[in-house]
């Protein structure tokens, strides 16, 4: 494949050179027909659209808004954190006259995006995961996401009960409030099942990191886990390498059942389109900016992935009956009395926090279970 | 988190690191093993980091449209000798420095890897077979630590014949004439460019198999965070070796077993400091480079002709 | 008038082997695209439209250039020395974590104080470490190419370990950072413009190391070490004083790269600053042939490549590796067409 690449026929060059010439004769005014009576939304995307896992999650959304009518969507992956960020939103304002954006990445929010949207007031800005506040961030910007720890909940069931060492394993990047509320979801669906169950927790440093999660897939299997299950940015290779193992895994961010056909249980997939929906149509019709969008499972933001083969009837009618609860909304996952797992108290007993409750936000702490430290 | 005090979580720690120095020190040994013989043509190609992510991108593409792993591992030490024959070419061209060639071919070998194997991160390409080495043992970790890729005993066999066919062969004696002394070597009649251009090749073969490595074994599928800079790594262990493929082998295997170490310890339930347990292998490389040194030995072993030996 | 005409002709030539080179870099790249498929022509219509095409696409690609002329220096600095530094990644970081500290330490102090102090701090911090590969060179004969890459990794993990741990901002919830830089402290944009003001600090920075390397006695010394160590100690130069003073101000100018990430851009320190700046300087010090001018050139080019990337995945869909092969194109091109020129080039 690799001997075609720089066969470049004598056509070729000449247009090359004729259209050199055109295109600098005109230096703007290329791709804007039509843009002018569309909505131009941006999509900015930390990593490559297809990856298995955080940024695929997103771009299936994204494919959505595509097909809605009077809509044009124009995307950008691989955009690091930096200025390049602040400079890609520019762009898509002042190149494609984008006067919605999507800046996906967490660590887009303070300060780029803040940045860009007191230059820009006119344009709307919708931020993946950041929490925006009132009076202290701009009204043009709104932040959405997803309360993703009731699939984990529901992993925990799956895990717990398809385990025989009730030894689970979570691969993690980091130890943030969003990733800790994962874990310690995780650990509480393990625990509904079996008081005894365990989750080992290994922290990798960064978002992707192949060889390193693949090595710690397999010391966790080493020591006798198996069901593993990751909040990383693409979880291929930790899905990949528990199926060569033999052992259960469940997902992340996207499917990655065709990944692993034998010990694939269930994944905990983001369903993105609910809010990017929400927030075009709002755009569309001329309303305020929605500032503050969270939502679950109910609200269709999150979604478990089916159920593979190997989850017995028993851990099936578990997972669904709490799966009701959560439709119906009340199913709080993180209440009193519960313990960290260095023996403090961190929500005394008789107080039960909400889904939406702000504390869970800035959670710190992993819970009696989760072999780990912060 | 009390195992971790007594006597066996010690043996299975020791046994981690076995396993993780199996599995994760291939790519390094072939990198360093190819990064050796065109240094001893006297060149440098700072740019195997490039040839590792194209050969992990080009082998994995093969695999997946042939079905046989082991064409790719071919294909992808093919796509080494280009970018090796690439290198070779334009520094044999007067005033073209080795050094900044490499590091632009570093950049372009990513980069075209990166366009090319989009469509690539998706599907899952054949994997190649590992050999039981521990199949008589009834401890399960023990097993999972032999289960060994046929290409690891192989690179290390390579380095071996290396070492005994740079001291004793012809080829050998011709390829280290050529990088300690070309006015030498041209004296006696042996074509300094071709050798060195064939040497980068070869150096460009090995570090592309060790790319076919990572997407085809372990981790065993092809991302754009695959390599995360062991290619650049590799080719500095060469310089800690001093030049001599033997010791290349054991400092990929040492660099494999420091690697481990982090998760090995976290999986053990010491979660704390994971970023400096994870720096382990770069504070001991050079811990050990600082401790082996002897005076007025700076550059023992490094042949006479490469740039960082002109000054 | 023949005079004039040679004379024109002498100025120009330099720039012969790189027009060749760009223009051989443009043929391939188009070729490759065409190759699979894509609009060639429209694609390098369009680099040109967004790297240089209007005084948006300038500020995009200036923005972008501004850290990497301070990272490049990182190379250049040590480079006349005779030494290869990669490390330059690391000294970033140290820099702006040590710059990130100090407006902790000088609360109630005037902005310029603090701003010159986290500089100061950054400078020092990026300093030291690169200046540890040449001491490690100087006195135990560890290679510095291998040093500095090695102690770059430490020092990346040791920001990872401090900024998440004992210097991490409780309220920085899921984007762990140090505590805020106080708004007064922050730098701002030059006037009229959207670019900050790091592009002055590193013109300024690549202007003071052309005049110290081609104009000062140490610059000449610095030369010498690196042309033949033997003979600089033969003359009685302080060759380890040399290495090393060229060691520290490379990586000083890296550290202050990260100093103005920190005041800057991100008002914290925190993991997104590691965004390979250090790297790409490798590849701008190189192609500039370590001239620290030529440097100002090769930034500009490598942030405008940046910048039209944007505008190749919107416009046309291209992958963001685009840009890659494109780099990686024009600088082998540019290393290959060396070969032209007619002056002699330094080997390291």
């Amino acid at each position: 494949m690799a001997q075609t690449r720089f066969s470049a026929g004598r056509r070729d060059i000449l247009r090359i050179l004729g259209t050199g010439a055109a295109a600098s004769a005109l230096p703007f005014g290329i791709g804007l027909a039509g843009a002018a009576d569309k909505l131009v939304v941006g999509v900015i995307y930390v990593g490559p659209r297809d990856d298995f896992g955080y940024n695929q999650a997103q771009a299936q959304a994204v494919a959505v808004l595509k097909k809605m009518p009077g809509v044009k969507v124009v995307e950008e992956e691989k955009v690091p954190e930096t200025v390049a960020v602040q400079k890609t939103m520019e762009a898509m304002i002042n190149q494609d006259k984008a006067t919605l954006i999507f800046a996906t990445s967490f660590g887009y929010f303070d300060p780029h995006v803040l940045k860009m949207a007191e230059k820009y007031p006119n344009v709307r800005f919708a931020h993946c995961g950041g929490l925006w506040t009132a009076g202290k961030h701009p009204k043009n910007v709104g932040s959405f996401f997803g309360y993703i720890d009731e699939c984990q909940y529901l992993d925990g069931i799956a895990a717990a009960s398809a385990s025989k060492s009730k030894k689970l394993g979570f691969i993690a990047a980091k130890p943030i409030p969003q990733v800790l509320r994962n874990i310690n979801a995780f650990l509480l669906g393990a625990r509904s099942v079996d008081p005894k169950a365990t989750v080992k927790v290994i922290f990798t440093g960064d978002w992707s990191l192949p060889v390193k999660e693949a090595e710690a897939a397999n010391s966790l299997i080493d020591q006798g886990v198996d069901v593993l299950t990751c909040h990383v940015d693409s979880p291929k290779v930790i899905v990949e390498t528990a199926e060569r193992r033999g052992v259960y895994s469940c997902g992340y961010h996207a499917s990655q059942a065709k990944l692993a056909p034998k010990g694939y249980l269930t994944g905990a997939e983001w369903d993105w389109q609910t809010p990017y929906t929400q927030i075009v149509k709002a755009t569309l019709d001329g309303k305020p900016m929605i500032n503050f969008l969270r939502g679950g499972l109910k609200d269709g933001f999150v979604k478990p992935s089916s159920f593979g083969p190997a989850v017995s009837a028993d851990a099936k009618k578990k997972s669904e009956a709490v799966k009701a609860a959560m439709l119906k909304g009340d199913f709080p996952i993180f209440k009193g009395p519960l313990l960290d797992n260095t023996g403090k108290t961190v929500i005394p007993a008789g107080k039960v926090l909400g889904q939406q409750d702000p504390l869970l936000e800035s959670m710190n702490y992993l819970v009696d279970g989760v072999i780990g430290q912060v | 988190m009390s195992e971790t005090t007594d006597g066996l979580a010690f043996g299975s720690l020791a046994l981690a690191l076995l396993g993780g120095a199996l599995r994760v020190s291939t790519p390094f040994l072939f990198v360093s093993l190819g990064e050796c013989i065109t240094e001893k043509s006297g060149r440098i190609n700072l740019g195997l980091e490039g040839t590792l992510v194209l050969g992990a991108m080009g082998g994995y593409g093969i695999a997946l449209l042939t079905g046989s792993p082991w064409l790719g591992v071919l294909a992808a030490g093919l796509c080494g000798v280009l970018m090796g024959l690439l290198h070779g070419a334009l520094c044999s061209l007067p005033k073209v420095n080795d050094i900044a060639v490499g590091i632009a071919l570093m950049l372009f070998g990513t980069g075209l890897a990166f366009f090319l194997g989009k469509p690539l991160i998706q599907p899952q390409a054949p994997m190649l077979p590992s050999v039981e080495l521990g199949a008589w043992s009834d401890s399960e970790q023990l097993r999972s630590a032999l289960r060994i890729n046929v290409l690891l005993p192989l690179g290390l066999a390579l380095a071996g014949l290396l070492h005994w066919g740079f001291r004793s062969s012809r080829w050998g004696l011709a390829l280290r004439l050529v990088g300690d002394n070309a006015a030498a070597a041209r004296a006696l009649g042996y074509p300094v460019v071709p050798i060195r251009i064939g040497a980068t090749a070869a150096g460009g073969f090995l570090a592309g198999v060790g790319g076919a490595f990572l997407s085809l074994y372990y981790p065993g599928s092809w991302n754009e965070g695959l390599s995360s800079g062991q290619g650049l790594m590799a080719v500095a262990l060469v310089i800690f070796a001093r030049w001599s493929p033997l010791r290349c082998a054991l400092a990929a295997l040492l660099f494999g077993a420091a690697g481990a170490l982090g998760p090995a310890l976290q999986s053990q339930g010491i979660t704390a400091g994971y970023y400096l347990f994870n720096a382990a292998p770069y504070v001991l490389t050079l811990a050990l480079m600082a401790a082996s040194w002897t005076p007025g030995q700076t550059l023992a072993g490094a042949p006479g002709e490469l740039s960082f030996t002109q000054r | 008038m023949d005079a004039a005409m040679n004379r024109a002709m002498r100025a120009v030539a330099p720039l012969a082997p790189f027009t060749a080179a760009a223009l051989a870099a443009a043929l391939l790249f188009a070729a490759f695209l065409a190759a699979q498929g894509f609009e060639a022509p429209e694609a390098l219509g369009l680099v040109v439209e967004g790297a240089f095409g209007s005084a948006f696409a300038w500020q995009n690609t200036l923005a972008r250039a501004a850290p990497l002329m301070l990272t490049a220096l990182c190379v250049a600095l040590p480079a006349r020395a005779g030494l290869v530094i990669i490390g330059g990644e690391g000294a970033l970081a140290l820099g702006a974590l040590a710059a990130a500290m100090v407006p902790s330490l000088t609360a109630g102090w005037p902005a310029l104080p603090v701003q010159l102090l986290m500089a100061l701090a950054g400078f020092v911090a990026g300093g030291a470490w690169i200046a540890a590969s040449a001491w490690l060179r100087h006195v135990r004969g560890i290679n510095e190419t291998i040093s500095s890459l090695l102690l770059s990794y430490i020092g990346i993990a040791l920001f990872n370990f401090l900024v998440e741990g004992v210097l991490r901002d409780p309220a920085s919830l899921n984007k762990p950072s140090t505590p805020p830089l106080p708004d007064a402290v922050l730098i701002g944009q030059l006037p009229g413009l959207e670019v900050h003001w790091g592009l002055v600090w590193g013109a300024l920075a690549c202007a003071a190391a052309w005049f110290l390397l081609r104009r000062t006695v140490f610059g000449f010394s610095v030369g010498v070490v690196g042309g033949n160590a033997r003979a600089a100690l033969m003359a009685g130069l302080p060759v380890g004083t040399l290495l090393i003073a060229a060691c520290f101000l490379g990586g000083g100018a890296a550290g202050v790269a990260g100093m103005l990430e920190v005041a800057a851009v991100h008002g914290s320190a925190n993991a997104s600053l590691l965004a390979g700046y250090g790297y790409a300087g490798i590849l701008v010090s190189f192609a500039a042939r370590h001239n620290p001018l030529g440097i100002v050139a090769g930034a500009i080019l490598v942030g405008g490549i940046g910048a039209s990337g944007s505008l190749l995945q919107r416009r046309l869909d291209l992958p963001d590796a685009a840009v890659l092969v494109l780099q990686g194109t024009l600088f082998v091109a540019l290393l290959a067409f060396e070969t032209l020129n007619r002056k002699g080039t330094r080997r390291v």
